[in-house]
């Protein structure tokens, strides 16, 4: 074993500094973040924010409902200043849950659209994701498609694959779904195209738009910024699949639900009600939607902008514009419990 | 009094504490929600149930066909390259099991390697030929017996060696086989040892989230996360992880009963060892094929897939990883000596005084292994939390600053959760080690007049040195790949490994967590070389 005297000179001492460091988070110049956005997915963003403004940014990332939990069981202790969920869902659990108070600034509210941040300013989106239907060049004319509903029509049988039910990009799809067509044509839909699935729904979407490149199905439907990662990709392989691939952007046309436009998500950001740097994370949040950080996202995550005006990237560009479904956010918050009930009881593990 | 119950209360109070958690978790089956728990019911639940079930048998039959004949051939059998296949049989313990999965179907998927030559040899296309369809319920069994076995394996070998050669010899005098005396003597006196091992690698199977969530199959575990995160329903959630628990007590007692009369010591205290039986020809050819097919699927292929991602493909790892590396080690280091010598103590409470609160508390406190590590997270953080709450109130009633999350949002809180987590683990091998000296041992020590403490130092830790190693041993690998309490509970800016390498491959770039991936794997080989070379200086043959 190591020599105790190894333990004591060095192991001990580094560990008993970092448990003392890990309880400095709120004193001085600073804002801390917990972020359900991945740390490789912010970071960057937030390095150059303390380098420009001088604040530093503790961050913690992890599961939204985990964070969510965090701050709830820390109740008024909270040392965090900012939420940050990459699901409108979690926003809005957020603010069921008590956690968020409302700050109404018009800096923000000139800059991010009314429908795109929360009637009484609890949360602010910071980009958008969409969820547009993709398919098979070679296998699949454009025309044969029209909208995510005829998805569950039987001359798709065997040629569809579609992530599995636990993920929130789903859930929040199937919950825009029930505002459009109802809860029991919702869960007809996803009965019937559950029926049409090639393989068990499993994998991320990545694995899905492979599987679409493999021949394994013909069309899928994912976020668009994992289509936007393998056309930029530097490996061969990965450019290889996405060259097979072409988005489709579903209920464009038509009147009511049939042409509501395509499903979109945001990841968003709120003020904790127990912050103790409000002003540090209002800087901060104004950073996230200047025209640099969202210029950031759409150039490194192929995410839409929530501000007008700000260049997308050419991977964005080519998959054209699209009509976004005009739905109010806060109901797919609302209708994401009924979703899932109705995704357990269509079978879409 | 607390002179003669010292040490008892000292373990129903450190048991008490470490079972908090759990209990944190069962209480919310006082507000159950009946309309979920009916949907549930009527839709998903017998589903989990199946798969669940499934998995455990799985799991549970490869584990002991893969660790029990491995552990037998190379510490009774000689045959080439028995002493390095010997250690070399634990390496898969360094690999989780998520991780295993994600490179396994890199290879083996639709579109991975290994299929698109097929298609390119053959002109086949998808659905003309038949191959293993990795994400599936069997897939998820072979991954996790694959990563698992080597706690049998582990738990065996050390009990196969620190049998009495006597029990053998014995047998074979009396006309045995040598194969008869291990069928008929040398399993069944390691059976602790075998269960012990069986049933960290099935509580393990329990509670594992990503392998069965990424393959898509509909586990109790991803039902308890489907509830918790889809219907945002945390006590519901709980209730779910509450009743796997009933399901692995159920278990532990069944197991309980069927021996509950045997004892597994030795009369004889003989460290003389047998000489092994030699293998030649065909029989020691299928003895190589034997151990070195679990290292090559457990570990070769994986590693070198692993290596070869994070040399040729993924994006080089910062300067950070120095730190991560740090972390993951530091943490990993200090939870197994914390949970080890925990478990020493309880062990060896219920030695000197097995009344029934001692047991029943000891037996509570390792619960925490079936449970998934968020629940288990969330457990330790609502009585932290509420402590914190308490002291900041005290502080701000002497008119002091507010100290702030002392506990939960320190490391304290990632330690707590460890132990809790993994003290099943140390118990396990402390325990079986123990059980082997025999008690008249501690009645020689005592009618001598020594305490209980100064026995347990001089007598029986240098006694059961290798459980205790591989109870340290176990920990450390555990904690360095765990992955859903490092998540909820770390402070801030503080990351691991374990945690580089989901955030990477939860973003679908599995290319790219394979550095930190094999980082795990590394860190996780130091402490098994050491047990390895230590093990090889007591026992040089």
């Amino acid at each position: 074993m190591i020599p105790m005297n190894l333990i004591n000179t060095f192991i001990l001492p580094a560990v008993a500094a970092s448990l003392l460091t890990a309880t400095t988070a709120q004193a001085g110049d600073i804002v801390n973040v917990y972020s359900a956005r991945k740390e490789a997915l912010i970071k960057p963003l937030l390095d150059e924010f303390s380098a420009t403004t001088g604040i530093k940014v503790n961050l913690i990332t992890g599961k939204a409902d985990a964070l969510l939990k965090r701050l709830q069981v820390e109740g008024s202790a909270t040392p965090a200043d900012l939420f940050i969920t990459v699901d409108v869902g979690r926003l809005h659990r957020a603010k069921e849950a008590g956690v968020l108070k409302p700050v109404s600034l018009p800096s923000l509210e000139k800059r991010i659209p009314k429908a795109l941040r929360d009637s009484e300013s609890y949360w602010y989106g910071l980009t958008l994701r969409a969820r547009p239907i993709i398919y098979a060049k070679n296998r699949v004319n454009p025309d044969e498609l029209s909208t995510y509903e005829a998805l569950a029509d039987a001359k798709w049988k065997g040629r569809i694959c579609l992530r599995s039910s636990q993920s929130v990009y789903n859930q929040s799809l199937v919950a825009a779904t029930i505002d459009a067509i109802g809860a029991e044509a919702t869960q007809d839909w996803m009965a019937s195209m559950i029926n049409n699935l090639a393989k068990a729904p499993s994998g991320g979407d990545t694995d899905q738009l492979k599987a679409v490149s493999a021949g394994v199905c013909d069309v899928t439907i994912a976020n668009t910024y994992y289509l936007a990662r393998l056309i930029n990709s530097s490996k061969e392989a990965e450019q290889s699949v996405a060259s097979q691939l072409a988005v489709f952007w579903p209920n464009q046309l038509g009147q009511g639900a049939l042409g509501r436009g395509a499903h979109f998500n945001v990841s968003g950001a709120g003020f904790t009600k127990y912050g103790k740097h409000p002003k540090q994370a209002q800087i901060l949040l104004e950073y996230l939607v200047s025209a640099t950080a969202q210029a950031w996202y759409a150039e490194i995550n192929n995410e839409y902008p929530v501000v007008a005006g700000v260049e997308v990237s050419e991977a964005l560009k080519g998959f054209g514009v699209y009509k976004m479904d005009p739905i109010d956010l806060e109901t797919l918050g609302e209708n994401n419990r009924q979703a899932v009930q109705l995704m357990d009881r269509a079978g879409w593990r | 009094m607390f002179k003669r119950h010292g040490l008892s209360v000292f373990a129903v109070v450190i048991a008490a504490f470490l079972s908090l958690p759990v209990i944190v978790i069962v209480s919310y089956l006082l507000k159950a929600d009946g309309a979920l728990w009916q949907h549930l019911f009527d839709t998903v639940l017998n589903d989990y149930l199946v798969n669940s079930l499934l998995l455990l048998l799985g799991v549970g039959t490869g584990v002991l066909l893969l660790g029990v004949p491995t552990a037998w051939l190379t510490s009774m059998c000689s045959f080439p390259g028995r002493r390095w296949l010997s250690w070399a049989l634990l390496l898969p313990l360094a690999i989780p099991a998520y991780i295993i999965a994600y490179t396994y179907t890199g290879l083996l998927d639709f579109a991975g390697p290994v299929q698109t030559w097929i298609r390119d040899l053959t002109g086949l296309g998808y659905g003309d030929y038949w191959f293993f369809e990795i994400r599936s319920l069997g897939g998820a069994i072979v991954m996790m017996s694959l990563v698992l076995y080597p706690y049998v394996y582990l738990m065996a070998r050390a009990a196969f060696l620190e049998q009495s050669v006597n029990s053998i010899e014995v047998g074979c005098s009396l006309g045995y086989s040598r194969w008869r005396a291990m069928w008929s003597l040398a399993l069944p006196m390691a059976r602790p040892a075998i269960i012990a091992g069986l049933s960290l690698a099935l509580m393990e199977t329990l509670a594992d989230y990503g392998t069965v969530q990424y393959f898509g199959v509909s586990t109790f575990t991803t039902g308890i996360f489907r509830t918790f995160y889809g219907y945002g329903d945390m006590a519901a959630a709980a209730q779910l992880a509450a009743s796997l628990l009933a399901f692995v007590i159920l278990l532990v007692l069944l197991e309980r009963y069927s021996r509950r009369r045997a004892s597994y010591h030795s009369a004889a205290e003989s460290r003389a060892r047998a000489d092994l039986i030699p293998l030649t020809g065909t029989k020691a050819a299928m003895a190589v094929i034997a151990c070195s097919a679990p290292l090559i699927f457990g570990f070769i292929i994986p590693a070198t897939q692993l290596l070869f991602w994070a040399v040729f493909e993924a994006e080089p790892l910062g300067w950070d990883f120095v730190t991560l590396a740090w972390n993951s080690f530091s943490l990993a280091f200090l939870a197994a000596i914390i949970a080890v010598t925990l478990a020493i103590i309880l062990s060896y409470a219920k030695r000197t005084k097995p009344i029934k609160p001692v047991r029943t508390v000891i037996a509570m406190a390792g619960f925490g292994y079936a449970l998934p590590g968020t629940i288990i997270a969330i457990g330790v953080l609502i009585p932290l939390a509420w402590a914190d709450h308490s002291l900041i109130a005290l502080f701000e009633s002497l008119g002091w600053d507010s100290p702030g999350l002392l506990l939960s949002g320190s490391l304290v809180a990632l330690l707590f959760a460890y132990t809790v987590r993994f003290l099943a683990v140390a118990l396990g091998s402390v325990q079986s080690g123990l059980e082997k000296i025999k008690p008249s041992l501690d009645h020689a020590g005592r009618s001598m007049g020594h305490n209980p403490l100064t026995l347990l130092r001089k007598i029986h830790v240098p006694l059961m040195r290798s459980s205790i190693l591989t109870a340290l041993l176990i920990v450390f690998v555990d904690v360095l790949k765990e992955l859903p309490a490092t998540l909820i509970l770390r402070p801030f800016n503080f990351n691991t490994m374990a945690v580089r390498a989901y955030e990477l491959a939860s973003d679908e770039r599995l290319v790219d967590a394979a550095p930190a991936s094999i980082m795990i794997v590394l860190v996780g080989l130091i402490p098994v070389l050491m047990l390895h070379a230590s093990i090889a200086r007591r026992r040089p043959h």
